[in-house]
């Protein structure tokens, strides 16, 4: 079932793995979490106890549902004759996907340092520098405008403060 | 007649000049929201939620349920133009209503779809206004061994009922409450699944799960086709509007028979996607003009749009009724009942009638103020979609982001939303269901009580499901339900199969 990528060739658009490869990588994965879902309820307390059902008695059979359902995925995507054989991504889907994950991660760490309305203003303006190739003005101009339009949205109409980070450059007016 | 006492009492609750402003409001956030590849009905709502924080709890859900209306209105504009179905519902729209704009009759389609949809969601707001009360007067003798089995159920009808791998629906479903159980146990006060992490002690929120899954999954998705728009423009004029509406009451038959699917879907959970697919099957099947369907026939757009919408508003049914969600969106909604303090179920009828009746009357005025407003600012909302992908999907993002982290105000749930976005993406090209997944996470504490109550009250004896009538017969029903895809290959072996109408009908509402 495992396929190898560098087997395919180097052009644009290579299948990277099928429908049914991902398929039973998950059922794996599932099964995983299964597996320690009903091992940390049984350490809870999974049976009758004093006073009735323990904490893990309820989990235990969810997990057990987990690792039956993981187990007939696994073996459906592994062994049915059916099984899904479509190409789940290929090489130019996989990098448009990350193009758009890897930075939306790199956000949510500058969100931490500079706030929701800074890391935004950014984001927005950078993702339209390199994805969308906009003139750096109009993407930096775009970007604090929006901002502009969800602060007032939030903290002002709404009353709703967001997450400022360390710099507060309009602290002084009680936002 | 007290329902009508109590609605009309409800009217006089709603008809506040800042109401009604906040049911505008909503109405075009929720459109925005609907044409915008990326939100939903479900994320949209869960993300202005926290905008209502500071509202009074029947404005707050005067503007949510406009929203949702909104949503629901705002998916047919991109179906029928684009050819991209803005939400889930709207896919079985695009069959027909794009030709029709294709052919130049994309007025016509729209407020067909526009009508339907009204005539769709006021029909089954009409069935909500009888009998919510007395679904919620019968409820009120459930006790924990009914509860549990209802949300069996409602549980077991996602399996009977969804397509699909059975396995896929069980597994969802599964995880849902698994992330449910992590946290504070509300009985034992012991910590569960924590492993240690402090952070993990407030649970999963199910607002950040319906954000990521549907949120940065459904831009994911959409990113990696590259997304391009090609629309056809659209021009709505009065002359145009009052001619489809001419040509409209000839299709009464259609409009009926989908509302009543569209009903019956969105009570059980089956939810307003498949409503809308099997509305449109049936169009097919028993119109006259059935074999031109996909085309462009008008009856093609009417069928899905009044399914759809009688679904989604049914959908509040057993949210208000018993405090069981029909859909995801119910499922957030039931969310904001819960953080405004109150506690939906039958004791919402007797206890906050006030609320309950504002609701219902909303329901009535926010699909008129909807109608209006769609026939009114298509041209605006369509040429929002021609603003590039790479402008609107960081901005989305960044909504997302900001909708996460106003939950809680912690940062932990913006990560936690970028990890339920890939798991959303993963699961949606492996078609595994979303649906039972936030559903699970919504009802897991409070199906567990039932459970654990029903099990205190009998010491342990799972007998106690069939201790009366009631309880039996729905659990009975919740196992057939269960073991349907078992029974319905034992059917498919005796006859031989259908052929298949819609090969791409998945229950991914």
């Amino acid at each position: 079932m495992e396929q190898d990528p560098a087997q395919q060739g180097e052009q644009e658009g290579r299948p990277l793995a099928t429908n049914a490869t991902i398929d039973a990588i998950v059922a794996g994965v599932l099964l995983v979490i299964g597996l320690v879902v009903m091992y940390e309820a049984r350490r809870l307390g999974a049976s009758w106890t004093t006073d009735g059902p323990g904490s893990g008695y309820f989990p235990f059979y969810i997990a057990l549902i987990i690792c039956i359902g993981s187990v007939g995925i696994l073996y459906q995507s592994l062994f049915s004759k059916s099984r899904d054989t479509g190409v789940f991504v290929d090489s130019v889907q996989l990098k448009r996907v990350a193009s758009v994950l890897l930075p939306s991660c790199l956000y949510a760490a500058v969100i931490m340092v500079l706030g929701l309305y800074l890391a935004s203003a950014i984001f927005i303006a950078l993702f339209m520098i390199v994805l969308g190739k906009y003139p750096v003005a109009k993407s930096i101009m775009l970007g604090v405008v929006i901002n502009a339009l969800f602060f007032l949205m939030f903290e002002v109409w709404f009353k709703v403060p967001l997450f400022k980070g360390a710099w507060d450059p309009l602290g002084f007016l009680g936002y | 007649m007290d329902e009508l006492g109590a609605l009309l009492q409800g009217f006089a609750v709603v008809l506040t000049p800042m109401n009604i402003v906040l049911m505008f409001v909503g109405i075009i956030l929720g459109v925005l929201i609907g044409v915008l590849p990326g939100l939903g009905g479900a994320n949209g709502v869960a993300i202005l939620l926290p905008l209502t924080f500071t509202m009074s709890p029947t404005s707050a859900i005067v503007m949510l349920s406009c929203i949702y209306w909104g949503a629901l209105f705002g998916g047919a504009i991109t179906s029928i133009l684009f050819n991209i179905p803005g939400e889930p519902w709207s896919v079985a729209t695009t069959f027909d209503g794009y030709p029709m704009a294709q052919k130049g009759h994309a007025g016509e389609a729209l407020t067909a779809a526009f009508t339907s949809s009204f005539i769709g969601a006021f029909v089954a707001v009409l069935m909500i206004t009888f009998l919510a009360p007395l679904v919620a007067k019968f409820a009120l003798k459930f006790g924990a061994p009914e509860f549990f089995a209802v949300y069996l159920l409602t549980f077991c009808s996602f399996v009977g009922m969804g397509k699909g791998s059975p396995f896929k629906i069980l597994v969802s479903m599964a995880i849902g409450f698994a992330l449910a159980a992590v946290g504070m146990d509300t009985v034992t006060g012991q910590l569960r699944l924590t492993f240690g992490q402090v952070e993990l002690m407030r649970g999963f929120d199910f607002l950040i799960a319906v954000i990521g899954l549907f949120g940065i999954g459904e831009i994911l998705l959409s990113m990696e086709e590259g997304l391009q728009f090609s629309g056809k423009t659209a021009r709505l004029n009065a002359k145009v509007v009052w001619e489809t509406w001419k040509k409209l009451p000839k299709y009464w038959v259609t409009s009926v028979r989908s509302s009543l699917v569209g009903m019956w879907m969105g009570i059980t959970p089956g939810g307003a996607t498949p409503a809308s697919f099997m509305s449109y099957g049936l169009a097919k099947k028993m119109s006259r003009t059935g074999d031109k369907f996909g085309t462009g026939e008008i009856e093609g757009v009417i069928a899905p749009e009044t399914a759809a919408h009688a679904a989604g508003t049914s959908a509040l049914l057993p949210m208000l009724a018993l405090g069981i969600p029909g859909s995801p969106t119910a499922a957030v909604l039931l969310g904001g009942l819960l953080i405004w303090g109150l506690q939906p179920g039958p004791l919402l009828f007797v206890e906050q009638k006030d609320f309950v009746w504002g609701l219902i009357a909303s329901m009535y005025l926010g699909n008129v103020v909807g109608l209006i407003v769609v026939l009114s600012t298509v041209p605006l909302f369509a040429s929002i979609l021609r603003v590039p992908f790479s402008i609107i999907a960081p901005v989305i993002i960044v909504i997302c982001a900001i909708g996460a982290y106003t939950v809680h105000n912690a940062m932990l749930d913006i990560w936690f939303m970028l990890g339920f976005g890939l798991v959303g993406y993963v699961f949606k090209k492996l078609d595994y269901p979303l649906a039972p997944l936030v559903l699970a996470l919504v009802l897991g504490d409070k199906a567990e009580d039932s459970f654990r109550q029903a099990m205190l009250v009998s010491q342990g004896e799972v007998s106690i499901m069939w201790a009366n009538p009631l309880v039996g017969s729905i659990t009975t029903l919740a196992l057939l339900m269960l073991c349907w895809p078992l029974i319905s290959k034992a059917i498919a072996k005796l006859r031989p199969p259908k052929a298949k109408d819609f090969p791409e009908e998945q229950p991914v509402d």
